[in-house]
């Protein structure tokens, strides 16, 4: 129970930050706003990798995980590396 | 490895984070920032894998090498006109990788997997403590309802969002009864995941319910059509990182949360500037058509008689005299692939010592900061890219504005005409400089299915044709002369 309201706490103000933060990314930056967050939003990757390798699971339970570690490595490698191929088109002068 | 060791990685790996999206505040750090952002990502990744025992590690590495392989593709062969597809795609993916976690817990939590599809539909014995001790039983299985409900819809509104801007699917589709439809499916999951809260042990109802949610993605996006793609892109965005955040509340999983939570409002607050800038309510764009307008407007009415057109080289022996330059560009500019033209033209210009900028709308292409791209892709600098409130202003001491492949972002019906679908739209005051050039195919209404006085004004030129061919022709008028 204690856990959960810290989980909880950890949300809310998680939310709040991002609000803070995120109303101060320029119009310009919009397009790698969007595709960073999608990488960031890869961090699934890390409960798929919970959830894949359970040993002694069933194959159901382990082939989900399969599936969900692929996923979240495409959001994340793919989310990352266009982010910072669109970046680096804004920063030349 | 040590649980406290693990959580104070994650919450280094979620400082990064932050610091990452803070450097997106700033076109010169944002490079920086997505590093930051990436080095955090291997952190958590890395100390995951160090901290999972008696794992056959197969799985995670058959999944580590396919996804690196797809991402890596995607990534860097996809052209800067077709972002908005892969963004889509990449919501979809995290959307269902947050749904096949939640699945795979369920099963893994629920110690059982039905045999066969009839097995599935017999209830069995379990109760939420094989969840959690306690009330922490019943929010995990919260967590995993409406995990699997915001994945599943996220991966199916993705995917259809994906085919309608790749223009594969082309006409809208709805349910019968349309947001009604959509509200019944809505509310059957919703009574799916209190249902499996107090009866765990039903798989068959799980089933129904992934069912239900990947149903209820379809039909949300399938009636949305063109220009209102930005808010849908923007929200499934944030679907993708909430579903993320619950799937932290599942795994118990700070890192999850923290970073789900941030991509989350991230999709949200552009949704809300995408609305803002359409002058319509979410409900509207999602469930709503375009109000239908008063009397009907006749677009002969407008147009007839008081359209006058150009060729390039006329445009370009006005350009020669301008002291001012403003280019407008629209979602035809990256469909006709013309900004590095245009640049070319603006390099033309500028080399005569005329100035000039781009203004640029907020729903302007099919995503937020769409023509950015495209035109930071054209080596355009940054600072020239003037956003909507600051370039307004300026229209009124502009000599010539270049509208390319934008239509109902310049409609001064939303500003004048009350009681017209679009009125109280904030609009590009392009009407008001000295003259207009309008580079268009046809007098063709544009995604609000309505005519636009702009073209048939005193002061606007409609040059017809190919936008990419047009401006090359203006170039090259301009640099012989």
């Amino acid at each position: 129970m204690e856990i959960l309201i810290l989980l909880l706490a950890l949300f809310v103000l998680s939310l709040f930050l991002g609000v803070e933060l995120i109303t101060k990314v320029p119009p310009t930056l919009h397009t790698p706003l969007m595709s960073g967050t999608n990488a960031v939003s890869g961090i699934t990757l890390v409960g798929a990798l919970l959830a894949a390798g359970a040993e002694g699971s069933p194959l159901l339970v382990n082939g989900l995980g399969f599936v969900a570690v692929t996923l979240a490595t495409i959001n994340v490698v793919g989310g990352y590396l266009v982010t910072n191929r669109m970046l680096a088109m804004f920063k030349r002068k | 490895m040590n649980p406290n060791l693990v959580n104070f990685i994650y919450l280094i790996a979620g400082v990064l984070f932050i610091l990452g999206i803070k450097g997106l505040t700033k076109p010169k750090t944002a490079v920086r920032g997505n590093m930051l952002s990436a080095l955090g990502m291997l952190l958590a990744v890395v100390v995951t894998l160090l901290s999972i025992h008696h794992v056959d590690f197969a799985y995670i590495i058959a999944g580590l090498i396919l996804g690196t392989l797809v991402g890596a593709v995607m990534a860097l062969r996809v052209q800067m006109t077709s972002m908005p597809q892969m963004v889509a795609l990449l919501n979809g993916f995290g959307g269902g990788a947050s749904l096949a976690i939640a699945v795979a817990e369920y099963f893994s939590k629920l110690g059982m997997v039905p045999s066969s599809f009839a097995d599935a539909l017999l209830p069995t014995e379990a109760n939420s403590s094989l969840f959690g001790a306690g009330i922490e039983g019943e929010v995990a299985l919260i967590a995993i309802g409406l995990t699997v409900m915001i994945g599943a819809v996220t991966l199916t509104g993705s995917l259809i969002a994906f085919l309608k801007l790749q223009e594969v699917m082309k006409k809208s589709y709805g349910l019968p009864g349309g947001p009604v439809g959509n509200a019944i499916l809505a509310l059957a999951s919703l009574a799916a995941v209190a249902f499996l809260v107090i009866n765990p042990g039903h798989v068959g109802v799980m089933l129904a319910m992934i069912v239900l949610a990947l149903a209820l993605g379809l039909f949300l996006v399938m009636p949305i059509g063109g220009a209102d793609m930005p808010v849908v892109i923007a929200l499934l965005n944030s679907y993708s990182g909430i579903a993320a955040a619950l799937a932290g509340f599942i795994l118990g999983n700070t890192v999850l949360i923290v970073a789900g939570s941030l991509v989350g409002t991230s999709g949200l607050i552009l949704t809300q500037i995408m609305c803002v800038a359409m002058n319509r309510s979410l409900a509207n764009v999602l469930f709503g058509k375009m109000a239908a307008g008063g009397e009907k407007i006749d677009a002969d009415e407008i147009y007839a008689g008081k359209v006058t057109s150009a060729q390039p080289d006329e445009v370009a022996m006005i350009l020669e005299t301008a002291k001012r330059v403003v280019i407008v560009p629209g979602y035809g500019m990256a469909m006709a692939q013309a900004q590095h033209a245009v640049r070319e033209l603006a390099n033309a210009m500028e080399a005569r010592g005329i100035e000039v900028e781009y203004g640029i709308h907020p729903v302007a292409g099919r995503m937020p900061g769409h023509m950015n791209v495209l035109l930071a892709e054209a080596e355009v600098p940054y600072d020239k890219l003037v956003e909507m409130e600051r370039i307004n202003p300026t229209f009124e001491e502009t000599d010539v504005v270049i509208v390319i492949g934008a239509n109902d972002v310049t409609n001064p019906m939303a500003r004048d005409v009350e009681g017209s679908p679009i009125y109280g739209m904030p609009i590009l005051n392009v009407d008001k400089a000295r003259t207009v050039v309008v580079i268009k195919r046809s007098l063709s209404p544009g995604f609000a299915g309505l005519p636009n006085p702009l073209f048939a004004m005193d002061h606007t030129l409609m040059v017809y044709g190919d936008g990419k061919k047009a401006v090359i022709e203006m170039t090259t008028a301009l640099n012989q002369s």
